[in-house]
């Protein structure tokens, strides 16, 4: 599993301090922790309350690299502000996010290879989110097949089937679950299969508790890849122990330490 | 029509372990062995890298191998009887890049010399050979704890290989190799969740994982042999996929497990092809240090290496 940190978002109040304010060491620190915990890559946005979001995400990925070189996924939906970002990024960043459009699609793609970056594909498009998982495939297959267009490898596009909150769009679950499991389908090397994991459980009580639960299940599904908080532990845990079940990893009794040290 | 051939992507890589302190590091050796590196599964060069290639060490004992049969005996002849002599044949006439010395004396059951004794006779070695070592322990594990921490110490900067470390038995072994430079061998019972088990807790004492290689435990042809393949090949599958704690070479105890059996013993000629067949089998599956005790098996198996390395 890619475990993509969600932290850095201007949407958290911490996070929207400190970059009004321009606190470095929040920012690193919440760089370094998400690391440590068993990201791979960093989520980076500036959120809806940045004035100039250009030199937001440019102090952002500046911030970050100094304290690590993982991934980052460039998180925006303006396409100035990814530019900004990709200009900066040391190492191979994802693009967060097009959508089906065809326009949104050529644009992001154009991106996408010139700095060559890896792609997040929400399977949405002018007409909203689908409420069916046939349209959820639809969507991906148009993805997928725009960016083998721009020379794109499947395998460096992650689709997103869009998760519902469960109190808002309960029937909703299983129709992202089993488009997860097709997805992996449309093509050979397979393309990746991602999740905006929180969203889950927004306005829920017991947020831990369902996003950990959705997670095992989408990892069961096929799910290659998670936007999602590494700090919560039995989060994690849980997302290890799945793998450990499906045989992705090998057992021994410290499983946990050792999916740690990788 | 040409046939495109599948081809694997690997992510990972095999760590990279250094045998033999020089001058350089303030030993006393004349090269350095490196071991591991692999992208790829052994001797798919289209599919990944072998950086370094496999290598073939003899061992020896520190004391006479009494129960040796007839056929490793002959062709060693009376310089068994002085192991530094029998060192140097290894070394001058057998063309061995690298020895493995089994400190078995100390061994109850070997007549039980004292460490201090197999330390002076480890101290000489150092003087009159120059390749890099591997030094083994003789078996029982109270004996060994003070044994190989006497030995870790007088070899110290020679980056040594030690063993064996076991998931029970690897704090005093991991310590030693940590405070004089050496790198250590953890063993499992064909048993990889252990291998894995015994790596992370040696890790976790802080010695670099590229200080560790892991002995899988060998059997001979014949005598279970595929299970030990079978078991290599699923670690360093998970290794290349990215598992850091099953990333480490391997090292294999060819020798010891070929001339117990029947087939050995009763015939010389069957003896040394059984050698070489096991140690082809197991540089198939992963093998990166093969420790073997017929010179003519090892050279023959260090010239299949240089052959398959050259394609």
């Amino acid at each position: 599993m890619i475990v993509i940190g969600e932290l850095i978002n201007g949407m958290y109040k911490d996070v929207r301090k400190a970059i009004a304010n321009k606190e470095t060491d929040v920012i690193q620190h919440l760089a370094e922790d998400q690391v440590k915990a068993g990201a791979k890559a960093l989520d980076v946005n500036t959120g809806p309350f940045s004035k100039n979001p250009k030199d937001d995400m440019k102090w952002l990925v500046e911030s970050i690299q100094k304290v690590t070189d993982v991934s980052l996924s460039i998180d925006s939906t303006k396409f100035d502000v990814i530019e900004e970002g990709l200009k900066l990024t040391k190492n191979r960043a994802i693009i967060n996010s097009t959508n089906a459009d065809d326009e949104k699609m050529s644009r992001i793609f154009e991106l996408a290879k010139k700095y060559n970056t890896q792609v997040i594909g929400l399977t949405t498009d002018k007409s909203g989110i689908p409420n069916s998982k046939e349209k959820r495939l639809e969507l991906a297959a148009t993805i997928v097949a725009k960016a083998m267009d721009y020379g794109i490898n499947a395998e460096d596009i992650f689709l997103d089937p869009i998760v519902l909150p469960v109190n808002v769009a309960q029937s909703q679950g299983i129709e992202v679950l089993e488009s997860i499991r097709e997805f992996r389908h449309l093509s050979d090397p397979a393309p990746n299969a991602i999740v905006g994991l929180s969203n889950a459980s927004q306005g829920t009580k017991f947020r831990s508790l369902v996003n950990r639960t959705f997670l095992v299940m989408a990892v069961a599904n096929g799910l290659t890849a998670a936007i999602l908080d590494p700090l919560d532990k039995e989060l994690m845990d849980a997302m290890i122990a799945a793998e450990l079940i499906l045989n992705k990893t090998i057992y021994c009794d410290s499983f946990l330490d050792a999916y740690r040290k990788r | 029509m040409p046939i495109d051939l599948a081809r694997e992507k690997y992510s990972g890589s095999v760590y990279t372990v250094e045998l033999g302190g020089t001058s350089a590091a303030g030993g006393t050796r004349d090269s350095v062995i490196k071991i591991g590196g692999e992208t790829t599964l052994p001797f798919l060069f289209e599919e990944g890298s072998m950086p370094n290639s496999p290598v073939v060490g003899l061992e020896i004992f520190d004391c006479e191998p009494t129960d040796w049969p007839d056929g490793l005996k002959n062709e060693i002849g009376d310089a068994l009887k002085d192991p530094i002599k029998w060192a140097k044949k290894c070394v001058g006439d057998f063309g061995s890049k690298f020895l493995c010395v089994r400190l078995i004396s100390a061994h109850p059951d070997w007549g039980g010399r004292s460490a201090n004794d197999a330390i002076a006779f480890l101290k000489s070695l150092l003087q009159e050979v120059k390749v890099p070592l591997v030094i083994i322990g003789c078996g029982d594990a109270q004996v060994d704890n003070e044994l190989l921490a006497k030995a870790s110490q007088a070899t110290k900067n020679e980056k040594c290989i030690l063993g064996i470390a076991s998931q029970n038995n690897y704090k005093t072994l991991t310590a030693s190799c940590l405070a004089d430079g050496h790198s250590i061998i953890a063993t499992s019972p064909v048993d990889v969740n252990i291998a894995k088990q015994v790596n992370i807790l040696i890790s976790d004492m802080g010695l670099d994982p590229k200080r560790i290689v892991m002995d899988p435990t060998t059997a001979s042809l014949g005598y279970g042999m595929e299970y030990v393949y079978s078991i290599m090949e699923r670690a360093r599958l998970s290794a290349l996929a990215g598992d850091k704690m099953l990333s480490m070479p391997f090292i294999l105890f060819i020798g010891q497990e070929v001339w117990r059996v029947k087939e050995a013993k009763d015939s010389t000629p069957l003896g040394i092809k059984w050698e070489i067949a096991t140690a082809a089998a197991m540089l198939q599956s992963g093998a990166d240090i093969l420790v073997m005790r017929h010179p003519v098996a090892a050279q023959a198996t260090s010239k299949y290496i240089d052959g398959i390395m050259k394609r």
